[in-house]
């Protein structure tokens, strides 16, 4: 049996060179013929629909709430609010498998926290009728002062969280010659997944199923099963499609609750669908963050010193910080470092995990330093860097698994030109253009999570890989076929992957870019496994087609078993051995453990790196101002799928783009209520901001991590992007603005050249 | 939402007689025409438009464009967004129209969305369409301005009034503006034929008020005057990002050229103004004079003399002026 398969380095030619290769994805066609169903097409014999009432203060009190118009209105089952919710408890805030994004229980009580916060909720026989009737549940309030201030300077005390330190940062900065001492400001971003959050709760009496648009059904379902008071197995969550989630759906929100406590209240399957306002308010965002970095060097450009304090905002319910220091101890070396952090407390929902969370902001602020630094040394941007690689992570003295930072530079230079950069501001023309070239490093950690899966062998010449895991619209159906191929041979439109439901065997949360590296390997035993027991049958069975046989003499190829001496066509179809042998299916179960906990993986640091390249068109005369070229180099590992992986990486390009140039939250200050709340007024990058991309993968399996050497490639493409934005906004205009987004607004006055070398 | 009657009007009469029934053809309708439905869906999905009866006009014989025999051009009032702005009549003599139209929203929408229906749109002020917020004049007469002190980046820096200072966020009016169009209207009393000028009111004290339709006034067509052999014009948007974005500053520029000097000028701005503002000052300023930078920036300084900044959208007024002086440049160094 074929056990010597390199994963990492496929040898051309053989099944196993589809890892690598640009498959398109398997579910595709049932995405773009409306076949998939996505949370909210769940349907239920006698389904009734959950509409809420959102507080429309920021801070202060339900003084009364009168609902009895509503109750009266056409349709109308029931009107929770504080008094008649059905009991919630609060989630296990020790648990780390059963998070949710905010911890209270919905209408616990009658305090008003945020502006958009759940005050009731209206059950009605169809969604028209209960949009009518919460419209007609009246609620008055005494407001008490609000805080939404957009000055974190409260955060910045003696009593930062010390996150990271190693010699002495202010002897550091003394011992440079250059310094760079810096504010920069990142504002609270929405996420915005086109698929809004939904749920249909149903409730049999016994047992709840929840169809749930999440990015986990394991933690939704333990965190669900807390939160109603039910043992675990009378809960199942179930997701199928995800219109994507960027972290927003990583833990459930206090809908899925309201509507699973409904259920069961009214003994009726529940809808509940967040509208896009909601979108805005109960279901997490990007916390404004403000990240103060001193950077001090020698004339050369050796970093002496690397000082990150920042604060981020979260709400009064929760205390989320955002982790912006999380790749600041290990990407540049220096003697000296600290990384400091806090949370100050606002009148606004809790805020969640976005895509590349703390390492987005974070690298934002220390990579604009670097970019900032470079100048003030009169020194190339990418030379700076590469003079400050680091042999090893030096924040926890571990050798690096993988790392390729430099290559990614060097490489990313090329490509895009860079030896035709001119520091000078302004210098660069392109017809009546005035072009600007950035440049910045990225980083997001790497590491695998516990997974169990299974993989059957069936008697109708189908192999289908099961996994408690599920695909958020990044390509984890395809990968995991890719898989199954690579190891049995068995053609793609064989295999069937089955995801996204409690039921099947536990896998990890789509969070973190881990997926991949996680479960691929046990897909891979499981797969072992169900394809050595056919071998046995085909042995050893009664019948047995090669009677006598040892299973190392047999091989499958293309889904005939065979002599390893003969053709293929020779041997028998791996179907027909099980249905001679009247046995449905083979099957293996492979579970991968978490490199957390391995003492193997914890000799390494696990990191995924990358560059970026940009260049900017800028027109002064109308201030307009276009991000046109970018070149990306990315070191994730292996590369599992090329078209899901460049995929990923453009599409966060992109993001970036929206994230430098147009992303923004903005608050009413009086009322504490998002006004762009909706998405024509909450400006992302539209098609024709797209701009030229070329993405290069170095693909260096990381074999430290796993067999087939792949980190995982969700987050790290937008890391960095925004930092080398600004630097090419800079060269092309002169203006420096240290807080996002740069707007038109703060173009129309380019500042005169600055500096020349 | 509220529930609403649907009727499919079979004639202009009909029409007219159901739209009658409504006190008001302005904020706070009862009763309201759909056209392409962009606007009107959103707003009563938004609880800020509440018609009780919705009266479909699709069916009325008015989607033609005809070139007149003295060379103006009839735009019927449900010609779609998309097919105007790919009309040969208006690409060859009104390519500021055209422009205008395809710098708006997206081509799902133009394909949808009507002459009539792009000319009576309602304000994009965040505060007018999320009534989480109390205080909107325009919404609801008497209950204050929320934008004046709030978040009014995209909000307007000329013609507004301590009550309201909403922008019209139409491009297409902006274009129809300088090219002086006129808005025909069947109504109780019969036809009227009014300048684009006219039709729309600053907000003053009553913003819930915007244009100068009675209850039962359908417009039926635009016409849009004959242009000369030395007509050129343009139209040229800033925003944020690249497309599906309202204007920030707009600028559409008529011009007659006489060799090198400026014999006639249209400037009508977007973005900036409480309805499609025409800039007769600019347009003062240009009238023969050559077409030369010094007096596009002349002409923009004149164009926003009047311009009052609020807490955000200063910035509106030098990217108006710059908007003018590019569209000026831009239309006077084409190639006749
Ligand atoms: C996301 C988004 C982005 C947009 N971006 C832009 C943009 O960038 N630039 C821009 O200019 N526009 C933009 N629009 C607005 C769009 O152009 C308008 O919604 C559209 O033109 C309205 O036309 P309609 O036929 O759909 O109007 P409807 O919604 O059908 O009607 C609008 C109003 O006009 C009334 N009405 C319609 N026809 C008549 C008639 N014949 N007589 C009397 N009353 C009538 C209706 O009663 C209603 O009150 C955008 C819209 C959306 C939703
Ligand atoms: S500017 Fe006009 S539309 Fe906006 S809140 Fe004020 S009154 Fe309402």
């Amino acid at each position: 049996m074929a056990d010597d398969i390199n994963m990492a380095n496929p040898a051309p030619g053989t099944p196993a060179a589809i890892l690598g290769s640009a498959v398109p994805r398997i579910d595709g066609p049932l995405k773009t013929s409306g076949v998939a169903r996505y949370s909210a097409d769940f349907n239920l014999p006698r389904m009734v629909y959950a509409v809420p009432v959102v507080a429309t203060i920021g801070s202060g009190r339900i003084t009364s709430l009168d609902a009895t118009q509503a109750e009266g209105m056409r349709g109308v089952l029931k009107v929770y609010r504080h008094g008649n919710m059905p009991r919630l408890y609060k989630s296990n805030p020790a648990s780390r498998t059963a998070q949710v994004g905010e911890t209270r229980p919905p209408m616990d009580d009658e305090t008003i926290y945020y502006n958009g916060q759940y005050v009731a909720v209206v059950v009605a026989e169809t969604m028209d009728q209960a949009r009518a009737a919460a419209g007609a549940v009246k609620v008055r309030y005494a407001t008490t002062p609000l805080n939404i201030s957009r000055d974190l300077s409260d955060g910045f005390t003696d009593k930062m969280e010390v996150k990271s330190k190693r010699g002495d940062v202010d002897q550091g900065f003394s011992a440079g010659t250059v310094t760079v001492d810096e504010t920069y400001i990142t504002p609270i971003e929405t996420h915005n997944p086109i698929e809004m959050h939904a749920v249909v709760a149903d409730w049999d009496g016994r047992n709840f199923t929840l169809y749930e648009s999440t990015q986990g059904v394991a933690n939704a379902k333990e965190a669900m099963a807390d939160m109603l008071g039910v043992p675990q197995e009378n809960m199942r969550v179930v997701m199928q499609f995800l219109g994507s989630g960027f972290g927003g759906k990583l833990f459930p929100w206090t809908h899925t609750p309201i509507a699973a406590a409904a259920a069961r209240d009214l003994n009726r399957p529940v809808k509940l669908v967040v509208d896009r306002h909601m979108m805005f308010t109960n279901v997490g965002h990007r916390p404004r963050t403000v990240q103060r970095v001193r950077l001090a060097a020698t004339s050369a450009g050796k970093l002496t010193s690397i000082s990150h304090d920042y604060a981020s905002d979260s709400s009064l319910l929760d205390e989320k910080g955002e982790n912006c220091g999380e790749a600041t101890p290990l990407l540049w070396s220096t003697p000296n470092l600290r990384v400091r952090a806090s949370v100050v407390r606002r009148n606004l929902g809790t805020p969640t995990p976005m895509r590349g969370p703390g390492a987005v902001p974070g690298l934002y602020a220390t990579e604009s330093a670097m970019n900032e630094l470079a100048i003030k040394l009169r020194m190339d941007p990418v030379q700076l860097r590469l003079l400050n690689e680091p042999e090893l992570d030096e924040s926890t003295g571990k050798p690096f698994s993988s790392r390729h930072l430099k290559e990614c530079l060097t490489t990313g230079a090329e490509k895009f030109g860079w030896s035709r950069y001119n520091p000078e501001v302004g210098s660069m023309k392109k017809g009546d253009l005035t072009i600007g070239w950035g440049v910045a490093a990225a980083s997001w950690i790497a590491g695998r999570s516990g997974t169990d899966t299974h993989v059957s062998m069936n008697d109708d010449g189908t192999v289908r890989v099961v996994c408690g895991t599920q695909d958020i619209g990044t390509g984890t159906y395809t990968i995991f076929a890719q898989v199954v191929h690579a190891r049995t041979g068995v053609p793609m439109d064989r295999i069937k992957v089955v995801l996204g439901d409690t039921r099947l065997p536990s896998g990890p949360m789509s969070g973190g870019s881990m997926v991949t590296g996680s479960v691929l390997p046990s897909i891979d035993e499981a797969a072992r496994e169900a394809m050595g027991q056919l071998l046995k049958i085909a042995t050893s069975g009664n019948p047995a087609p090669f009677p006598g046989a040892k299973v190392d003499d047999l091989a499958l190829t293309d889904g005939y078993v065979h002599l390893k001496s003969g053709a293929p066509a020779s041997g028998v179809r791996f179907e027909k051995i099980l249905q001679d042998a009247n046995v449905r299916a083979t099957g293996g179960k492979g579970s991968t453990q978490s490199s957390f906990e391995s003492d193997a993986a914890k000799k390494f640091s696990f990191h995924s790196f990358g560059a970026h390249f940009v260049e900017v068109e800028y027109d002064p005369g109308i201030a307009r101002l276009r991000v046109s070229r970018v070149v990306s180099v990315i070191d994730v590992g292996k590369v599992i799928n090329a078209r899901a992986a460049r995929n990923q990486i453009e599409g966060a390009v992109v993001m970036g783009v929206g994230m430098a140039l147009f992303e923004e939250t903005q608050y009413d200050a009086r009322t504490a209520r998002p006004t762009n709340n909706n998405l024509a007024d909450y400006i992302i990058s539209s098609n024709p901001d797209t701009p030229e991309m070329d993405v290069v993968f170095l693909d260096y399996p990381d074999t430290n991590l796993s067999s087939f050497g792949a980190r995982g490639v969700g987050e790290i493409g937008l890391a960095g992007v925004a930092p080398a934005i600004t630097a090419a906004i800079y060269q092309a205009t002169g203006v420096r603005k240290r807080e996002l987004p740069v707007r038109i607004e703060d173009l129309l006055h380019p500042a005169p050249a600055l500096h020349s070398i | 939402m509220i529930d609403f009657s649907l009727t499919r009007a079979g004639s202009t009469e009909q029409a007219i007689r159901l739209g009658a029934n409504a006190k008001t053809a302005q904020q706070g309708a009862l009763v309201r025409f759909i056209a392409g439905g962009t606007t009107l869906v959103d707003l009563m999905k938004l609880d800020v438009e509440q018609p009780r009866q919705v009266v479909d006009i699709n069916g009325l014989a008015l989607a033609d464009v005809v070139r007149n025999p003295d060379g103006s051009l009839r735009i019927g009032a449900l010609v779609r967004n998309a097919d105007l702005a790919h009309n040969p009549e208006v690409l060859r003599s009104y390519p500021v129209l055209s422009l205008a139209l395809l710098s708006g929203a997206s081509g799902q929408l133009r394909n949808m969305a009507t002459t009539s229906g792009n000319l009576l749109q309602r304000t994009r002020c965040t505060y007018f369409r999320d009534t989480a917020f109390p205080a909107c004049n325009k919404r609801e007469p008497g209950s204050g301005c929320a934008a004046i002190e709030g978040n009014n980046r995209i909000n307007a820096v000329l013609g507004t009034s301590e009550h309201c200072i909403a922008t019209h966020p139409s491009d297409m009016a902006v274009a129809m503006t300088a090219l002086e169009a006129r808005i025909h209207v069947v109504g109780l009393k019969g036809e009227r034929d009014i300048a684009i000028a006219d039709f729309y009111r600053v907000p003053g004290t009553t913003p819930n008020i915007e244009n100068v339709l009675e209850p039962g006034d359908l417009i039926t067509y635009v016409t849009l005057p004959a242009t000369t052999p030395a007509t050129r014009s343009h139209y040229l948007k800033l925003r944020d990002r690249a497309s599906y974005e309202f204007a920030l500053a707009s600028a559409a520029v008529v011009v007659e050229l006489d060799g090198k000097r400026i014999r006639k000028a249209r400037i009508a701005l977007g973005g900036v103004g409480t309805k499609p503002w025409r800039s007769e000052e600019a347009e003062r300023v240009l009238e023969g004079k050559p077409a030369e930078e010094a007096h596009f920036k002349t002409a923009a300084e004149a164009a926003m003399r009047a311009a009052k900044p609020y807490r955000e959208n200063g910035f509106k007024i030098e990217l108006a002026r710059r908007c003018i002086v590019r569209a000026l440049t831009t239309v006077t160094s084409e190639q006749a």
